[in-house]
């Protein structure tokens, strides 16, 4: 778990480093590296996420990847260590290691607009802008509902199905429906 | 070990042993959505548990994993606050202790954040979003049962004083944390208690509760002295591994 500082970083929500026109080294990697789904929430790839960092091929020709977690504990990162290697290998890169990082601390902001976007349409109420709490008081916004697009929704539980996600409801249609929260 | 690992053992000790009380409460909370809910929180508390204590055994550099510290040693080797492994009791008394110790926990990575120890900080970093969500949590209950029903109001109070004892301990800087400090790693978290008061102060009196005034506190869970209690929670989260010796998934 030390932190690297691998050269290859998406650092903004603009784009990969490498466009798909690097069809043969760093480029490569990073578009099969990028297109493992997530276990949990497997409608969004860990690029779309935003976990997969860094992709480099160091001097021996090894892939070095980096990936962080989405909250501390998640449960999903061996999953998504073992995915990547098996990815990669399918795809010709042998022996690629994985490493993992915490800083810059993953927030929903690393979520591209097209994760964003699978997610409304699987269902999942996608992350809205962050906020902060403040003292005891919550300041609670609005969540459009994901079946109907109602404004009119409820916090069921702060807790959800994954450490990612809280429970909502919908008070126009009835539904429920998970909220990937922002943090 | 050295204070850097030790600092470290601390940490990742309070965070993996309330992790293991609150995994006690699935399927026992009072709703469906307490059992998530608390298992999230333990589940976010176990991730920065395994963090330090694999730190920790890095730093020792004797090549200990974090399995090896959190299953392989006895009850006078673990550092954690005695807070934290206060058995859950009544649903109070677990809101109780989680106000309290993620209030403490929020203040502390809100500055270990900036530790000059570059993975000290990034699992601040981290934690601190998390541990933000738990004590909002903590604090939407004091508010729901404290200003609640006689009933409701009657056990939350009760939660107040069963751990109110304990929180004391939480506040003690000995000389390692303070050498540690002094060089940008660590935060002093005697310091702390100013914020922790207030905030605390706040969402008890807007829950209607009185703020106990216990008349004797803990102390010796950093030097490895636990309650009765804690023996047997580490031979319930050990017994697994000890049993089956290097068994992995």
């Amino acid at each position: 778990m030390n932190p690297l500082s691998p050269p290859y970083v998406r650092d903004d929500q603009r784009g990969y480093p490498h466009g798909s026109s690097d069809t043969t080294g760093e480029g490569r990697a990073w578009e099969v590296a990028a297109a493992v789904p997530d276990p949990e929430v497997p409608v969004l790839t860990i690029g779309d996420l935003g976990v997969l960092r860094g992709v480099v091929i160091d001097a021996d020709g090894r892939v070095q990847v980096t990936v962080t977690p989405t909250y501390s504990g998640c449960p999903a990162m061996d999953a998504i260590r073992t995915d990547v290697v098996q990815a990669l290998t399918d795809a010709g890169f042998a022996n690629a290691v994985v490493h993992t990082v915490l800083s810059p601390a993953w927030t929903t902001d690393w979520m591209s607009d097209e994760g964003k976007r699978k997610l409304l349409a699987y269902g999942i109420a996608p992350p809205s802008r962050r906020t902060t709490t403040n003292g005891p008081v919550l300041v609670s916004l609005s969540v459009r509902c994901p079946q109907c697009g109602s404004g009119d929704t409820r916090e069921l539980s702060r807790f959800g199905s994954t450490a990612c996600k809280a429970l909502w409801s919908c008070r126009a249609c009835l539904e429920p429906f998970d909220h990937f929260k922002a943090i | 070990m050295t204070p850097l690992a030790t600092y470290a053992l601390r940490l990742g000790d309070d965070a993996l042993i309330l992790a293991h009380r609150l995994g006690e409460w699935i399927a026992n909370a009072p709703q469906l959505e307490e059992d998530v809910a608390l298992g999230n929180i333990g589940l976010d508390l176990l991730g920065q548990g395994r963090l330090l204590l694999t730190y920790a055994g890095e730093v020792e550099g004797a090549g200990r994993s974090e399995d090896d510290l959190a299953f392989l040693r006895g009850e006078r080797d673990f550092v954690n606050l005695q807070v934290v492994e206060r058995p859950n009791e009544d649903f109070g008394v677990t809101i109780a202790r989680q106000l309290a110790f993620s209030t403490y926990q929020l203040a502390m990575y809100a500055r270990l954040e900036h530790s000059t120890d570059a993975t000290i900080a990034g699992v601040a970093a981290k934690a601190v979003k998390e541990v933000d969500y738990h004590r909002d949590h903590a604090t939407q209950w004091v508010l729901r049962l404290g200003d609640g029903t006689d009933e409701s109001r009657r056990r939350m109070q009760h939660g107040l004083e069963r751990i109110w004892p304990y929180v004391e301990e939480m506040f003690v800087t000995d000389d390692l944390e303070s050498a540690l400090a002094a060089d940008g790693v660590a935060v002093e978290v005697a310091g702390l208690r100013p914020e922790w008061d207030t905030y605390v102060d706040a969402v008890l009196a807007e829950a209607t509760l009185e703020r106990p005034t216990p008349s004797w506190t803990a102390e010796g869970g950093r030097s490895g002295v636990h309650t009765e209690t804690f023996g047997y929670l580490i031979a319930e989260m050990q017994h697994l591994h000890r049993s089956h010796p290097g068994a992995s998934w």
